[in-house]
């Protein structure tokens, strides 16, 4: 069994796109797709890292990371923050509330994957 | 001989004629064209309802029984008209400003809006108007009686009772169809008008005709005429001195507060000017129609047998001489009197009683007043139509019970005594500010209580309602409280007893009540706009704003006054505020505004009440009652010009908050702009990226995966084109340079297109639409107004909750635009984002992201481009757009 990783997107064709990517790499990928509950998910499958869009419906990607490292659970889970608003200050938002790291869509398949491998090694 | 047959078809003839010039006058004034119907000549005819059959007939039989005495009824008048047009003045001046409907509605208004007393004044009303309707049906068929005495093959056709009431009948038909097809009384009966201008004419004409015949064709000329007048009794001038001042005090009175009077002199009165021209054309009308009453008189006495009705001598004079033509138009001019008075006084009345009593009570068994559903106009309308039917029935009523019997001089005096009691409250309320609600209703209360007592039930005669004995001992044997002697002040006429009791012992009662009670607070601001009505412009401020829910008040006007009228109301004050769209601020002034609209449909008391229910409470502001204080007219002026300050500066404050609220919400959304355009750029982008490097470096994929990998591929490449095509297309259109492709077409078919394209056949919203509304001519971009209709369809496809959801679009003209209205029954779209959603990257709710945000303000631009608007439309039930476009496409582009 590989590591388990969730992905925390709403566009169907990108969480099919990075599912493919990461099974074949290895993973066990679980997906979700609205904000409301995205914390509650991740307390519930407990995965080895996260990886979390910002413009989720019901709630923002930001106030989910927050929660989450106010959390002594998951206060040092690995998160990848992924987001296509490209400006700097989102970047810099993303830093300060304790994302892993930060990369901005389109992204290049391979990099996440070399993304992934460091926050969690193998 | 054939006079009767002929007389009935003259009549229905005349009638005809009758409901033509009222049809044509309501249709000119209908178009704009009604001008001439604002004349001063025509105000002055429409008073001459003064003149009733009591004057056209009665005036001769008063003449032959008590000599010069009936130049009384006329006298009263010519004092008011021309020693007291000021306070007329200031009568029409309050209607006009107060949106008067009725004198209870005046009188209710001014003592703050009580409804009791409005209840009071309509009770004392009707049955003071009661006998005086009875008496013009009486005068009808006696007239119709004289007719088939000098025909005695007919004798069996002249039952007065079938007469009465075909006459009753065809009133209150002519009444309903022309008094009542406009709810705002305060848009004035044109058509009636009109036809009772008309009337005014012929019964002048009428029985000047006689009188010329009389005095030159029987008389002998002028110089024998006047000499056999010296020689008979009514020569002789014989003036009892109470007498005549208690009956020109009465006709006086009577001018002033008969509520067919009021109607015509203050309600249905266009321009305060036509005052000064009727303050002397008016008088003259009425001197030509007494010139010629005594010689009538005084050749009837000589010509007709002993005991003949002296009452119908200038008809049975004219057919005692073989004169059937002249008859026949005097018959007319008597027919013109009666049926003109009944229907204005039935107007009256009937505002006055669905007004003041049915709705009321009506609002009452709903419970939910203002807030029912439903179109209240069809409540109110058909709440008036049956009170003239009502009031007309009574009238008969008392017709059939009274017997018809009774000289018609008697009556109408009586009747004028009844509704005379009106006047202290209403004087006291229009020049004395201490007058008050307790004041006028004890007042009322007395006065009608003596009236009763001394003049209107003894007039039955003896053991009808009071018996011989109690006539003669007073009740229980009290002496001082004989009805005809009160006090034991024997010996008066009965008339002038009546009137002299009642009238002081109402102002009196009036006077005292009022000194000795309080005045609420909201009787005091009236009282002060009543009286002061030449120095304020403004209207008294009975509400605190705020706390009222503009879009309430709006569902509820739009069904009292349409959706229409409400509608443009709604937006002008909006306008006059410097806010764009349909919802006014709810300020005291915007209220009072809406609150004087509705009062001309419903009355004052009702629609403060109605408005009262959305607001909470009526309270009255400490700057009100300030203005109440101020005595002077220093502080006056003090006063209305800080209030004119601060006024000015409470608009520039709300408008520097509204415009810093939509730039603070423009700042963040045009900051969101750029990471919105990158956000719907990048996310395409991102799964076009992510599979075109699955296919390029993952080996071993199967024939089903590439091919599905490749389709996302194209259609997000389909996306991004089509986002692009909308940012430029939007772009193109905000910078004014789109080239409109204009065709003719019709509405219908461009519907029907944007339907057909949004798949709205097979989806669950239903599209609910009038089509022969629709066929509506245009020359327009067709296709960018389609593209605008689609958008609509669309978004009423994608955000409409209700369970079964259905879009209604209705198409109407109005003002030179084409309006068309999409309605849906969800939940509608919050008011706080109602002023954002054309802005781009608008979404409500960001749970249902269907497209980019662009649709609605690509919509925006493309009606700007065409000339026309597209606007939210609020207090719908539903989320409801409306565009409008102009009828007369004015090239916008170029």
């Amino acid at each position: 069994m590989g590591k388990r990783v969730l992905v925390i997107e709403d566009e169907p064709n990108i969480i099919e796109a990075i599912s493919f990517i990461l099974s074949r790499d290895g993973w066990t990928v679980d997906t979700h797709s609205n904000g409301h509950d995205a914390v509650e998910v991740v307390r519930r499958k407990a995965p080895d890292l996260v990886i979390l869009d910002v413009m989720l419906p019901g709630k923002s990607g930001y106030d989910i990371l927050t929660e989450l490292r106010h959390d002594p659970v998951t206060q040092t889970l690995p998160v990848l923050m992924l987001t296509a608003r490209g400006q700097i200050k989102d970047r810099e938002l993303a830093e300060r509330i304790g994302a892993s790291r930060f990369m901005t869509k389109p992204f290049s398949n391979a990099e996440v994957l070399e993304v992934l491998r460091e926050l969690v090694p193998q | 001989m054939a006079t009767l047959n002929i007389l009935v078809a003259v009549c229905l003839s005349y009638v005809a004629l009758l409901f033509a010039v009222a049809f044509l006058a309501e249709r000119a004034a209908l178009r704009g064209r009604g001008g001439w119907l604002r004349s001063p000549i025509v105000y002055t005819l429409s008073l001459s309802i003064y003149c009733t059959a009591w004057t056209f007939y009665g005036a001769v039989g008063y003449a032959a029984r008590s000599g010069l005495e009936y130049l009384t009824i006329y006298i009263g008048p010519t004092l008011v008209m021309i020693g007291w047009w000021w306070g007329l003045r200031k009568m029409v001046r309050i209607g006009r400003t107060q949106r008067i409907t009725s004198i209870a509605d005046l009188i209710s208004s001014r003592y703050g809006k009580s409804n009791l007393l409005a209840v009071c004044v309509t009770c004392v009303a009707v049955i003071g108007t009661t006998p005086y309707i009875a008496l013009q049906l009486q005068s009808v068929t006696l007239s119709f009686a004289s007719f088939a005495q000098s025909d005695p093959q007919v004798m069996q056709f002249a039952d007065s009772k079938i007469t009465a009431l075909w006459v009753a009948v065809g009133l209150a038909l002519f009444t309903v169809l022309f008094g009542t097809r406009n709810l705002d009384a305060n848009e004035r009966h044109h058509g009636v008008v009109m036809a009772i201008a008309l009337e005014a004419v012929v019964k002048l004409f009428a029985l000047l005709a006689v009188g010329v015949f009389v005095v030159w064709g029987v008389g002998g000329g002028v110089s024998q005429t006047l000499a056999r007048i010296d020689a008979s009794d009514i020569g002789q001038w014989q003036v009892q001195g109470g007498r005549w001042t208690a009956l020109i005090f009465l006709s006086a009175a009577a001018f002033l507060t008969l509520p067919r009077m009021f109607q015509v002199l203050v309600v249905e009165n266009e321009d305060e000017n036509h005052l000064r021209t009727a303050s002397w054309a008016f008088p003259t009308y009425l001197m030509l129609m007494s010139l010629f009453v005594v010689p009538i008189a005084v050749m009837g006495l000589e010509l007709m047998p002993e005991g003949a009705n002296p009452d119908q001598f200038v008809l049975t004079v004219p057919l005692s001489q073989g004169q059937d033509g002249l008859a026949m138009l005097s018959f007319l001019g008597g027919f013109s009197s009666a049926t003109s008075m009944v229907i204005v006084a039935a107007i009256a009345l009937s505002t006055m009683v669905s007004n003041h009593v049915v709705m009321p009570i009506w609002l009452g068994l709903t419970g939910g007043g203002a807030m029912i559903s439903g179109d209240v106009r069809h409540v109110v309308l058909l709440a008036r139509r049956l009170s003239i039917a009502g009031v007309l029935a009574l009238g008969y009523s008392y017709y059939r019970f009274s017997g018809g019997g009774e000289a018609l001089a008697a009556i109408g005096l009586i009747s004028f005594a009844g509704v005379a009691q009106f006047l202290p409250a209403l004087l006291g309320g229009i020049f004395w500010r201490g007058a008050t609600r307790i004041g006028a209703l004890a007042g009322l209360g007395v006065g009608f209580s003596v009236w009763v007592y001394s003049l209107f039930l003894p007039s039955f005669g003896a053991d009808v309602f009071l018996s011989t004995g109690l006539m003669q001992q007073g009740p229980m044997g009290l002496g001082w409280l004989r009805p005809q002697a009160l006090f034991g002040i024997a010996g008066l006429d009965p008339v002038v007893h009546a009137v002299l009791w009642s009238m002081s012992l109402n102002a009196g009662t009036f006077i005292l009540m009022s000194l000795l009670s309080f005045p609420e607070p909201l009787e005091r601001l009236q009282g002060a706009q009543f009286v002061n009505v030449f120095q304020h412009s403004g209207n008294p401020q009975g509400w605190s704003g705020g706390v009222a829910q503009s879009e309430d008040l709006m569902v509820m006007a739009q069904r009292i006054l349409g959706p229409v009228e409400a509608q443009s109301l709604f937006q002008r004050e909006a306008e006059a505020q410097g806010l764009v769209g349909y919802l006014p601020e709810p300020t005291p002034d915007f209220l009072q505004t809406l609150e004087r609209e509705l009062s001309g449909s419903v009355g004052a008391a009702t629609a403060h009440a109605m408005v009262a229910q959305i607001m909470g409470r009526a309270t009255v502001s400490v700057e009100d009652l300030l203005a109440v204080a101020d005595e002077t007219a220093q502080m006056m002026e003090y006063s209305s010009q800080l209030e004119v300050k601060s006024t000015e500066l409470t608009r520039t404050a709300r408008q520097l908050r509204a415009a810093n609220e939509k730039l603070t919400q423009l700042s963040v959304q045009k900051d969101a702009f750029l990471s919105q355009i990158s956000h719907e750029l990048r996310t395409p982008m991102t799964s076009i990226r992510a599979f075109s490097e699955i296919l390029r470096d993952a080996d071993g994929l199967s024939e089903a995966e590439l091919t599905k990998y490749a389709s996302i591929i194209h259609s997000e490449a389909i996306r991004l084109t089509r986002l692009l095509d909308d940012l430029l297309d939007l772009s193109v259109l905000e910078n004014g340079q789109v080239s409109l492709n204009i065709q003719r077409g019709v509405l219908s078919e461009v519907l029907d297109h944007a339907a057909s394209a949004t798949g709205a056949e097979s989806s669950s919203l239903r599209i609910i639409r009038k089509r022969g509304s629709e066929a509506v001519q245009m020359q327009t971009d067709l296709d960018r107004l389609s593209q605008v209709f689609i958008n609509l369809i669309a978004n009423a496809q994608k955000y409409c909750d209700a369970d079964r959801p259905e879009l209604t679009i209705r198409v109407l003209e109005r003002d030179g635009y084409l309006i068309i209205d999409f309605v849906d029954n969800g939940t509608g779209i919050p008011s706080q984002a109602q002023g954002l959603i054309f802005e781009k990257f608008s979404r409500v709710s960001d749970q249902k992201a269907g497209g980019a945000g662009l649709g609605l303000a690509i919509c925006r631009e493309i009606m700007a481009r065409l000339g026309g608007a597209i606007t939210y439309l609020p207090g719908q039930g539903g989320a409801a757009f409306r565009v409008s476009l102009p009828m007369k496409v004015s090239l916008a582009a170029q």
